[in-house]
């Protein structure tokens, strides 16, 4: 991607997260500009969650960060602690899976949203309680000078997520982060906040990172997607292009294994496509290509050598990517 | 639907419940007012005839777990019958009650639970034959199981944090077809799974189903999951059941006001792509 006079929301460069014994993030690289929307793909186990954690300086014990993540004009991997403290929530700020658990329980959901407020912007107490509850009123919350004195346990799973969305909201930060942000959500529900989330973000011109393993999610909330495999990123681009030719075999498996109205035949006799396998561990990666023992167009050179991704627009880190009818293989 | 049905549809109903009603009684809100009840099942219908997989659908709350307590035996009902081959699990006798415990078999939804985490997988799996009293060659009705659901012997002498969610749910599987049960009943059987491993994990219990003439009540709240699987689905809401269909009927032209909020709830990778996903 072509550096811009505008700075972007985010660009990391070579992101690698590890303990010593396993690295879970392998030299991850993109940028999100201003605005943007990018959506990270993965299974359990693929880095997608670390990659964020490593973004907002909130990873576990004992794990590092190396390479660079550049964010409104420093490199985040050299800030203080106390310097990313400052910043979460206010230049950037994460939405996270399940709002129950990040919540504080003993504190009044309106207390937790004015307090951001306060500390990042200095309002006085009365001024972010009137902000708090015009954001309230913006998530489309019922009697929101009511619900400011609840407390998590007292409001149901939307609502509680629609308050961490609300506070993460709060500051108008530059990029939010959304890990899993309705997984834990009932279905019914979920469609409601994606919504809500998806107006709030483009209100305010942030621009939004969405990890989920769900792709749907990512079709209708994203505009450039990455997908992650084993700590890699094995393919990046446009949604559009990404989902609808996908070039890397793993994409393709993917796609192939949701189950739609297409693929639902009347028989009973239809069968989802299924990636054979199973994500391998971080501590027994194949070499070459983590993908190649699922792959269906492995070869010597896959369990070799590593594939790398191109540089720009749609790419695939294979050796052997899925051309488009009418396109010239390379080999 | 004739692959899905090997037995002729009109066959008289495997497992089924009637007019099964159930109230809970709140914690008192009031020191002298009586407590509040909450109506969680509420004149249920419902069957399962031999080698039909039916889905049960419908959010958080309206009844589902409760009615799966039901199909298994677990809780008694306040009001109505659970018949499993036309004769009641609750009044029909002690031999009758025995067969229905084999007969009717648990898959639940996170393996990672569901499975002790201390007994190597060889013996949870012989674990229901013990606790069932079945006798026979249990050695060989392992090996027979593990390799129905496609899983190495050498998993026998493994603890269930060596495996991978979707290889736990395939042994979660094994254990609920040791006792060679008739009906199996999944609860959510993929949701803790990966997009990846969902699927494998599906197409093994279609092929069950079929290869074994096995019941399968699949119990989600993703329709499109449950469309795939099964070939007749329930909708329920606020403990009553709304709605009962093929399952792409209801998805084309849902009736209840439940089903409708379900179908309005499935989000697809076209629908997002087109831009109208959030509409």
């Amino acid at each position: 991607m072509t550096t811009s006079a505008k700075p972007h929301a985010i660009e990391v460069k070579d992101l690698v997260v590890s303990n010593g014994d396993v690295t879970a993030v392998r030299g991850v690289s993109f940028t999100i500009p201003q605005g943007g929307r990018m959506g990270l793909v993965g299974e359990s186990g693929s880095g997608k969650s670390m990659t964020a954690l490593a973004l907002m300086g909130l990873l576990p014990m004992g794990w590092s960060t190396h390479g660079s993540i550049l964010h409104d004009g420093v490199d985040l991997v050299t800030q203080s602690d106390k310097a990313l403290s400052s910043r979460r929530g206010r230049t950037l700020s994460m939405v996270f899976q399940d709002p129950l658990s990040s919540l504080n329980p003993v504190r009044r959901v309106g207390d937790q949203i004015s307090s951001v407020i306060r500390r990042h912007t200095g309002a006085d107490r009365k001024t972010a309680e009137a902000q708090t509850i015009e954001l309230i009123k913006q998530m489309n919350l019922p009697r929101p000078e009511q619900l400011v004195r609840a407390y998590p346990h007292e409001i149901s799973g939307g609502q509680r997520q629609r308050i961490m969305i609300a506070m993460a909201l709060a500051c108008y930060p530059q990029l939010i982060i959304a890990d899993e942000p309705t997984t834990a959500l009932d279905v019914t529900v979920q469609k409601q906040v994606l919504r809500l989330l998806n107006g709030a973000v483009r209100d305010r011109g942030s621009a939004l990172l969405m990890i989920t393993h769900d792709l749907p999610i990512i079709a209708a909330m994203c505009d450039t997607v990455a997908v992650m495999y084993a700590g890699r990123i094995v393919e990046i681009g446009p949604v559009q292009e990404v989902f609808r030719n996908p070039r890397h075999h793993y994409t393709r498996g993917l796609l192939d294994s949701q189950p739609t109205m297409d693929n639902i035949a009347l028989d009973g006799s239809s069968r989802l496509v299924s990636i054979p396998g199973m994500v391998p561990p971080l501590h027994s990666l194949p070499t070459g290509c983590a993908f190649n023992p699922r792959c269906p167009a492995a070869t010597d050179k896959c369990r070799e050598t590593m594939p790398e991704l191109g540089t720009d627009g749609i790419s695939a880190a294979c050796w052997h990517p899925i051309h488009l009818a009418g396109e010239v293989a390379a080999q | 639907m004739s692959a899905v049905t090997p037995f002729p549809t009109d066959a008289r109903p495997l497992l089924e419940v009637r007019q099964l009603s159930q109230v809970y009684s709140l914690n008192r809100q009031k020191l002298f007012a009586p407590r509040p009840k909450l109506k969680v099942l509420d004149s249920i219908d419902f069957s399962v005839r031999p080698g039909e997989a039916v889905g049960l659908v419908g959010e958080s709350g309206s009844g589902k777990t409760t009615l799966t307590r039901m199909l298994t035996g677990v809780e008694r009902p306040g009001e109505g019958q659970v018949l499993y081959d036309g004769a009641d699990v609750w009044t029909g006798g002690e031999a009758h009650r025995k067969l229905f415990r084999r007969s009717v078999q648990v898959v639940l939804q996170n393996p990672r639970s569901s499975l002790d985490p201390r007994m190597r997988v060889g013996t949870s799996l012989l674990e229901p034959l013990r606790s069932l009293k079945i006798e026979g060659d249990h050695a060989a009705r392992v090996l027979e199981v593990l390799d129905q659901v496609g899983l190495d012997k050498n998993a026998l002498e493994r603890f269930p944090h060596e495996f991978s969610g979707g290889q736990l749910q395939r042994i979660a599987i094994a254990r609920a077809l040791m006792p060679g049960p008739k009906v199996l009943i999944a609860d959510e059987p993929v949701s803790a799974l990966d997009v990846s491993i969902q699927a494998q994990v599906l197409n093994l219990l279609k092929d069950l189903v079929r290869d074994l003439g096995l019941s399968l009540v699949f119990i989600a709240h993703d329709l499109s999951v449950v469309a795939y699987t099964t070939s007749k689905v329930y909708v329920m809401s606020s403990g009553k059941i709304v709605e009962v269909g093929k399952p792409l009927d209801l998805f084309r032209t849902p009736q209840a006001e439940a089903t409708q909020a379900l179908v309005g709830a499935v989000l697809s990778v076209e629908a997002g792509l087109a831009g109208n996903a959030l509409a």
